[in-house]
């Protein structure tokens, strides 16, 4: 016990002196992830929004897919990108591994059927009856479509907001193909990692109140947008 | 349903995420960059005894003075090491399985193999030593001594430098170890091994290096020391351009040649922690 005190507040000198070594490894972090994010809400909500105007019966394996895939353990993607990043495995001409790039590619791998699927799910709820309302005022089928994710906003939100939650805390996937290399490839959970093997439980705690921090002000942003979507709605 | 204050919040985020990501754009270039003229990045794999006990955060600085090579660290078991470079994913290797690396060099994966330096294993466990480790005369009489009393032993099991060593040693005392209710493998680096060992006052085969740089956290005792049988010897090797052209060859060459330095051997051996030297220069043992 005495030592977890410690570490908490070696960690807090360490936080508020902006540890140079700290604040690298927090950014790449958010580059990492914001990037993987970024990618799968610009191919997630589309795909989720098309899916879900669908009719069910369509898309009935599909779905499946979906949501078994937004419950992908992080190893096993980052298991499968590595070997198709290896030299020797199909895509290791581009010389990707042990890159920010490759983590990135993982992660989306990650977060792409978390937006997805959360999309369907939202636009499933409301979404004909926007659809069919817009179209009977006369909007085409981008524009009907484009209405229908300004209606589901919130859930959109919702989607992004947890696939983001999902990627920055996971270790599984970045460790492997990112390889953990200090300055390149290190991030949050992977330092963790590396400082409890070395003992280094400050550092190692300190980044996890980082993490934690960045979860609460995720999911306070989350609550409120949903109580007011509610509210409002 | 959205309320101006959440509009803005949404913005807000949008631009932090977008900020995120155009930042992310930027610097990925520049990791892809190959090396130039001078300078340079290799990409070094090695174990986590090397990588944990502080050594290559206190080399490396060095030699990008002297070079301007950056280099980039990837620590895991000797197996994946070895591994990795077999598939060409790293240029050049500080393993500790000089068995292995020998093959492997003969098979073509990697060149310019030397030794670097060596220390050794140690038989750890808790102070009671309830099988009398400490009384053994040999390497091998010790391992017997830990099946025949059934204390608890806690394993590498993770097909590193480590766990390669001990599986030898079982083989030689003639104990088959796996499916014995006192052993457990870990599958883990050194350092959660000895934790582990520490938590279960259980014994454990460990190098030095990493039982030193920890033991102010462990409440585990050096048992056994000393036997031929237990000296740990590195190797640094490239790999082999012939298979992997794409490999940054040269540079692997300087970094072998640093360690292999007159002044690379005596970083080496200046290298202390707690008081102790962790790693000795230069070629051990003959086998």
């Amino acid at each position: 016990m005495p030592r977890l005190l410690e570490g908490i507040m070696e960690a807090f000198t360490l936080i508020i002196k902006l540890d140079p070594e700290l604040m690298k490894i927090v950014l790449l972090s958010l580059q990492v992830s914001g990037a993987a994010i970024i990618i799968s809400t610009l191919l997630g909500i589309p795909l989720g929004t098309w899916l879900g105007l669908k009719p069910e019966k369509k898309t009935a394996l599909i779905n499946k897919v979906i949501y078994t895939f937004m419950g992908l353990p992080p190893v096993v993607a980052g298991l499968v990108i590595y070997l198709l990043l290896s030299r020797v495995g199909p895509l290791g001409v581009l010389g990707l591994l042990y890159t920010p790039t490759a983590m990135i590619i993982a992660q989306v791998t990650l977060a792409l059927p978390i937006v997805t699927g959360l999309t369907l799910v939202g636009v499933r709820s409301r979404g004909k009856e926007v659809e069919e309302t817009a179209r009977s005022l006369g909007a085409g089928p981008l524009l009907s479509a484009w209405t229908v994710v300004r209606e589901s906003r919130v859930a959109l939100l919702g989607a992004v907001v947890t696939g983001f939650g999902r990627v920055i805390a996971e270790v599984g996937a970045v460790m492997m193909v990112g390889g953990n290399i200090e300055g390149h490839t290190r991030v949050m959970t992977t330092a963790i990692v590396l400082e409890t093997r070395k003992g280094n439980y400050a550092y190692a705690i300190g980044l996890g109140l980082i993490l934690l921090t960045l979860s609460f002000v995720i999911n306070t942003f989350l609550y409120r947008v949903q109580r007011g979507g509610e509210v409002n709605s | 349903m959205f309320d101006k204050r959440n509009l803005k919040l949404l913005g807000l985020l949008m631009a932090l995420v977008l900020a995120a990501g155009l930042l992310a754009v930027g610097c990925a270039p520049k990791e892809e960059e190959p090396g130039g003229e001078a300078g340079g990045e290799i990409i070094l794999a090695t174990t986590t005894s090397t990588y944990d006990s502080g050594l290559l955060d206190y080399l490396h600085p060095i030699f990008k003075e002297k070079t301007g090579i950056e280099v980039k660290v990837i620590s895991q078991g000797t197996g994946q090491a070895l591994e990795t470079g077999k598939n060409g994913d790293a240029d050049v290797l500080l393993v500790h399985d000089r068995q292995a690396e020998l093959q492997l060099v003969e098979e073509g994966f990697f060149v310019d193999r030397h030794d670097v330096m060596y220390n050794d294993f140690i038989i750890v466990g808790p102070e009671a030593d309830p099988s009398g480790v400490k009384e053994a005369g040999s390497a091998l009489e010790a391992l017997q001594k830990i099946a025949a009393g059934e204390t608890e032993f806690v394993s590498r099991g993770d097909d590193s430098g480590t766990h390669r060593l001990e599986m030898r040693l079982w083989e030689a005392a003639g104990v088959a170890p796996e499916d014995q209710a006192w052993y457990a493998s870990a599958g883990s680096g050194m350092g959660d091994t000895l934790r582990m060992a520490h938590e279960k006052e259980a014994y454990c085969i460990a190098d030095r290096g990493t039982y030193v740089s920890l033991k102010k956290d462990l409440d585990l005792v050096l048992l056994f020391d000393g036997d031929p049988a237990l000296f740990n010897q590195y190797g640094v090797m490239a790999v082999n351009p012939e298979k992997h052209p794409h490999v940054k060859y040269d540079l692997a060459k300087k970094y072998i040649e640093f360690l292999t330095s007159q002044e690379g051997q005596e970083l080496i051996a200046g290298f202390k922690k707690e008081g102790e030297t962790l790693f000795f220069p230069g070629l051990g043992l003959e086998e």
